[in-house]
């Protein structure tokens, strides 16, 4: 490449900014160079747009997600009241025998465990740490999870040891001529 | 504020006595922490006392800012190419060893390239330069185009360098004798030559075989 002569001992052209190194326009240059501008004020606009772009999007996700939320929870449909169902007769445990039902059809595992002559409870058998199926230990008046070591309270679902944080949802259960019914479902309080 | 047009930064080698006051007068300016941003180079310190002082000379296409791999070197709009972004400067040393003419310098202590700004906290409101302010020679000179060529009538401004195949223009204009020929000063002419009054001791191009292209 011969150097231009041009300019040697003029003035220097002020109107412009930043040259390349191979003298071409900045429209034909490469993405990477106009996106990292050597002119001060290209770059403080970059920086602002880059920053102006992340606020307004990010903003704007925030309001979408709102709106999203508010109109799933009014469309939701409600779920219908449950009704009784028998998941067991007395007879079938015997104290401190346990067994397995779903209720409402089709749910998650429950765990019924007979604890006394009439005493029943009933907890759905997910652990509230991470899933795994608890076990009953009647003689220690506990639940338990295998899994992480975690430990609930037979008698209120409450968790007492380990890493559930959570009581499980207990079953609620009635008791009739000899059968045990599933009632409802109360929610996992913490 | 941007720095005025017309005035311009003339560097006259020829007038260089070798004094430090550019050295001191930088140093003790606030806005770089006590490091001298001026470089007293001697051309032969064996055979000659002859010293040229070397400040940035704010390139229009700035190849420290263009190797700068965190984007950190930048130029305002008036081609003055600042001190590396201190957010931004890895302290990679890559301007370092890429500016033709030995200006940054990496100061290890704070992982920052801290080069000359040609003062810009002063040159932006009209004043000159600290190191042209004090300069004896005047060597380093800060002034309009006409004044020079009133005051010097046998030197005459170049601007233009080439550095390998890089032609390179400058905002800082080295004086030549008039009458001389004009004729473009490679830079890397003195590539292979040891470095002097440089921070790396290293010479990182004695790898390189003789008459190889760099």
């Amino acid at each position: 490449m011969i150097p231009s002569q041009r300019g040697v001992e003029g003035p220097r052209d002020l109107d412009h900014g930043t040259v390349p190194p191979d003298g071409r326009p900045m429209a034909e240059q490469p993405k990477w160079r106009r996106d990292f501008p050597i002119d001060w004020a290209q770059d403080e606009y970059v920086s602002r747009r880059e920053l102006t772009k992340f606020i307004v999007l990010t903003s704007a996700a925030l309001v979408v997600g709102q709106f999203w939320i508010v109109l799933k929870s009014a469309l939701a449909r409600r779920p219908a009241p449950l009704v009784g169902e028998p998941i067991a007769s007395v007879d079938e445990l015997s104290i401190g025998g346990a067994k397995t039902f779903t209720y409402p059809e089709g749910s998650t595992p429950r765990l019924l465990v007979r604890t006394g002559a009439t005493a029943f409870v009933a907890y759905d058998q997910q652990c509230t740490h991470l899933l795994c199926p608890v076990v009953p230990a009647v003689e220690l008046g506990r639940l338990h999870c295998p899994c992480h070591n975690g430990w609930f309270d037979l008698e209120t679902g409450r968790p007492l040891a380990g890493p559930p944080q959570r009581a499980l949802p207990r079953v609620l259960l009635h008791v009739r001529d000899g059968s045990v019914y599933a009632t409802g479902v109360e929610a996992s309080a913490t | 504020m941007p720095v005025p047009d017309a005035l311009e930064f003339f560097i006259d080698p020829g007038r260089c006595i070798g004094c430090q006051a550019c050295i001191q007068a930088c140093t003790e300016c606030d806005t770089h922490k006590g490091q001298s941003m001026i470089q007293l180079d001697y051309v032969d310190r064996a055979h000659s006392t002859q010293t040229v002082p070397v400040v940035c000379l704010h390139c229009d296409s700035p190849t420290c800012a263009e190797v700068c791999p965190a984007d950190a070197i930048k130029r305002t709009e008036d081609g003055i190419v600042q001190t590396a972004r201190k957010a931004r400067c890895i302290a990679c040393n890559n301007c370092v060893l890429a500016c033709p003419f030995g200006v940054p310098k990496m100061q290890t202590k704070m992982n920052l390239m801290m080069k000359c700004d040609m003062c810009y906290d002063r040159t932006s409101v009209g004043l000159k330069p600290w190191c042209a302010s004090v300069c004896p020679s005047q060597a380093l000179a800060f002034g309009t185009r006409e004044e020079m060529a009133r005051l010097r009538p046998h030197a005459k401004p170049v601007n233009t360098f080439q550095f390998g195949m890089q032609t390179i223009r400058t905002k800082v204009n080295i004086m030549v004798p008039r009458d001389a020929p004009t004729e473009i000063v490679d830079v890397t002419a003195a590539i292979h030559e040891p470095t002097i009054g440089h921070e790396i001791l290293d010479d990182v191009f004695m790898e390189i075989p003789d008459g190889g292209d760099a």
